[in-house]
């Protein structure tokens, strides 16, 4: 994601250690969750994370479109994230492209490895997670936002996927990089976990990093989703605490 | 490994799961409910009851004598029904019949959905939530598990009947839910007393079950197929 | 939440109602659900707000990029608009290519952007023949609860009156300036239910609705656009209503669409 007319490589990090916001490099960007979005879906979230804003509606367990998905022993789980147009600085065309339907797969993925889908044979669980405003680590808050609105629909799993992606910047091991850092970083670790378990569900990687700032990413990187885990589980408290059915959006 | 992790997470200790505010109905055996007909086949109907899949009623599910083939002249494509859930099978399959006090078919008045979560405090403590609400509005009220409420009478009722769903829906996790609804209903009953005033219309109600949506109307078999089954069973009981 | 099957005893109910002057949601013939604007909902937009009308969620975003003008237009910028509606916002809405439901709203919403001069495209030419701003109008539907079409052009336009041409990020001038806006145009829409005809639809009344008129009005007391959808039919009289209430609530959704800024 070029950002058009940024020619010069800004500071990532000051003399004191400190990112482009004022972060520190294992602090994360502000998180807002709000779950019960939506009045159509049978869960929905909106995540506001930095200056990403992402929206996940869950439909299902349903009957399965088009039939011929349909699996005997299990659930399918089918999951459609895309951008809006305006979400970036230059217009994305609307529609499906070759990076969102990688993301929708690997996310996907990450949430067959938790949902428990095997209670709804011949059904389907359809995530949907719209990008409205995109300022890196949009995969992750999708993730985050779409497994709220597992929960909010009910949907057994394992445990909630708090997601985060840790990034080099500076040649320094970053946590949660913000667009600026996302663009002139090094490098750039999008991961999932499953906090009872201690493993990962969703891994990327791209750019580059030795075995040792490897090993640093994914120490760091678990410790982050440790982090969102607790405002993901105080966000579904809210809800149930005080939350009439269909919040303000 | 799999501990609850939350109080608000539901009992069963392997998973996590919210007891969803919103959500699909998960059914349960014996549990009465409301569908809508979305398919009809030879020798079954496909119900939308909210659920993971759509419930196949078989017609020996139904108090009629059906011949193969002549299911759509008892029920057709959006035809609302109230059936018990009587089989769960592995496969996913909702079993649901239409034998018993109480089921049948669905004439006149009008569905309110509510998340089915809800459905314990529409009812209340032995029925005296639902009881108040009956007694205040003279409503006929079915209250299917799945979160499907059919109301019948006047236009006045019904819409008073909607309104306190809503009420509770909003409120259900404060305390003194009847009285709030009370209050709501005795300080909108039009006449001032307590009684359900007199309809001002003819029932919209099963007997004369209005049908001005399509011009074309049923044809003749169908018409004379809808005499043919009996009366529901009076819908009063959920 | 909307069923995949509409029940028809819903249907009938509904019909009843409205042979009384009544309605589900307990709202006259003429009444609008609730609305709200919000602009600036979207900052990596040029301009965008969210509308929501009762229930009913859209989000719309400009986007104005540096291009070439049309060969048969060539003083003028060029103007686009395209809805998404997905499938995150109803069960009805399938994932792909836009549906006709998608292309229809699109186009009504385009057609009242356009007949209403609400952007003056001529001052979105650059260089004639050469150079010129493409103003891209994208309408994102979040929650359809109904009367989409409205929701739409009300966010649509709410982010234009908001929106600024980034002259200086494109090094076309020295400054970026806000989009000039000349007409506001607003769509109303009304659904037939046996003899009355309401205002702002919802979902289950255009599913039970014998037909819908939208007409789009402006501040100079011109009709912008018309769209007769669904299947039924209205009489001359019927549509000479419609366009005297649309005027009437044009004004007041006028000064919601202006009101407020990010």
């Amino acid at each position: 994601m070029g950002s058009v007319g940024a020619k010069e490589v800004p500071v990532l990090l000051s003399p004191e250690g400190l990112r482009i916001d004022g972060r520190q490099l294992n602090e994360l960007r502000p998180i807002r969750i709000q779950v019960g979005a939506l009045h159509n879906a049978d869960g929905s979230a909106f995540v506001e994370w930095g200056a990403n804003k992402v929206m996940a509606a869950v439909y299902g367990p349903r009957e399965v479109h088009p039939r011929h998905l349909q699996q005997n022993n299990k659930a399918v789980i089918q999951c459609k994230y895309n951008m809006a147009a305006f979400a970036v600085d230059e217009r994305k065309r609307p529609g499906l492209d070759r990076r969102s339907q990688e993301i929708s797969k690997v996310i996907g993925e990450a949430f067959e490895s938790v949902v428990f889908a095997e209670e709804y044979p011949r059904t389907s669980i359809d995530i949907y997670i719209e990008v409205l405003q995109a300022n890196a680590g949009t995969r992750c808050a999708g993730l985050v936002a779409a497994s709220m609105a597992l929960a909010d629909a009910g949907i057994p799993m394992v445990d909630l996927l708090p997601a985060v992606a840790v990034g080099k910047i500076a040649g320094k091991i970053a946590l949660d990089l913000k667009k600026e850092e996302d663009n002139f970083g090094d490098a750039d670790l999008p991961m999932a976990l499953v906090p009872q378990s201690g493993r990962l569900v969703l891994l990327q990687m791209e750019g580059h990093m030795t075995e040792d700032e490897l090993s640093q990413s994914l120490e760091l990187g678990v410790q982050g989703c440790r982090e969102i885990y607790e405002k993901m589980k105080q966000a579904l408290r809210e809800r149930y605490a005080t939350g009439p059915i269909g919040g303000s959006a | 490994m799999y501990a609850s992790v939350l109080g608000l997470l539901s009992e069963r200790p392997p998973v996590v799961q919210v007891i969803p505010l919103s959500g699909r109905y998960i059914p349960k055996p014996s549990d009465t409910v409301i569908g809508t007909v979305a398919d009809v086949q030879g020798t079954f109907w496909l119900l939308d009851i909210g659920a993971p899949r759509w419930a196949p009623l078989h017609m020996t599910g139904t108090p009629w004598q059906i011949e193969v083939g002549e299911t759509e002249r008892f029920l057709r494509v959006g035809d609302a029904v109230v059936v018990q859930i009587e089989s769960l099978e592995a496969t996913g399959r909702i079993g649901v019949t239409m034998n018993g006090e109480g089921l049948g078919k669905l004439d006149g008045g009008t569905i309110v959905r509510i998340s089915p979560a809800r459905i314990p405090r529409v009812v209340g403590r032995n029925g005296s939530m639902i009881d108040t609400i009956r007694r205040l509005t003279g409503a006929e009220v079915v209250v299917g598990q799945n979160g499907r409420v059919w109301i019948g009478g006047t236009p006045e009722a019904i819409h008073r009947v909607s309104e306190v769903l809503r009420i509770i829906e909003e409120n259900a996790q404060h305390s003194g839910l009847t009285d709030r609804v009370e209050s709501y209903l005795r300080s909108t009953t039009p006449t001032g007393g307590q009684g359900p005033e007199e309809p001002p219309h003819e029932h919209a109600h099963r007997d004369a079950p209005p049908r001005v949506l399509n011009s074309a109307e049923p044809d003749e078999d169908a018409v004379a197929a809808e005499d043919e089954p009996p009366e529901p069973a009076e819908p009063g009981e959920h | 939440m909307s069923d995949e099957v509409s029940a028809e005893i819903l249907t009938t109910h509904i019909l009843d109602l409205a042979a009384e002057g009544k309605r589900l949601d307990g709202r006259g013939p003429n009444e609008y659900r609730p609305i709200t604007v919000e602009p600036g909902f979207v900052t990596t937009a040029d301009g965008s707000a969210l509308v929501r009308i009762g229930n009913t969620a859209v989000l719309s975003g400009i986007k104005l990029e540096p291009g070439k003008p049309f060969a048969d237009t060539p003083n003028a910028g060029v103007l686009t608009t395209n809805a998404e509606l997905i499938p995150l916002s109803n069960a009805i809405f399938e994932p792909g290519p836009p549906q006709p439901g998608a292309i229809e709203v699109s186009r009504v919403v385009d057609r009242a952007i356009r007949a209403a001069e609400t952007i003056d495209l001529a001052r979105l030419c650059v260089t004639p023949g050469e150079k010129s701003w493409v103003c891209y109008v994208d309408i994102h539907c979040l929650d359809h609860t109904g009367n989409l079409i409205d929701a739409a052009l009300m966010a649509a336009v709410s982010a234009l009156c908001h929106a600024t041409v980034p002259a200086k990020r494109f090094e076309v001038a020295e400054a970026d300036y806000p989009l000039a806006v000349n007409h506001i145009p607003i769509e109303c829409t009304f659904v037939r239910l046996g003899d009355a005809i309401v205002v702002d639809p919802t979902f289950d009344e255009e599913r039970a609705a014998q037909g819908r008129i939208t007409v789009a009005t402006d501040e100079v007391g011109r009709v912008v656009a018309m769209q007769k959808g669904l299947v039924g039919a209205f009489s001359p009289d019927d549509v000479k209503d419609v366009v005297r209430r649309a005027f009437r609530h044009g004004e007041r959704h006028r000064v919601l669409v202006k009101g407020g800024t990010p």
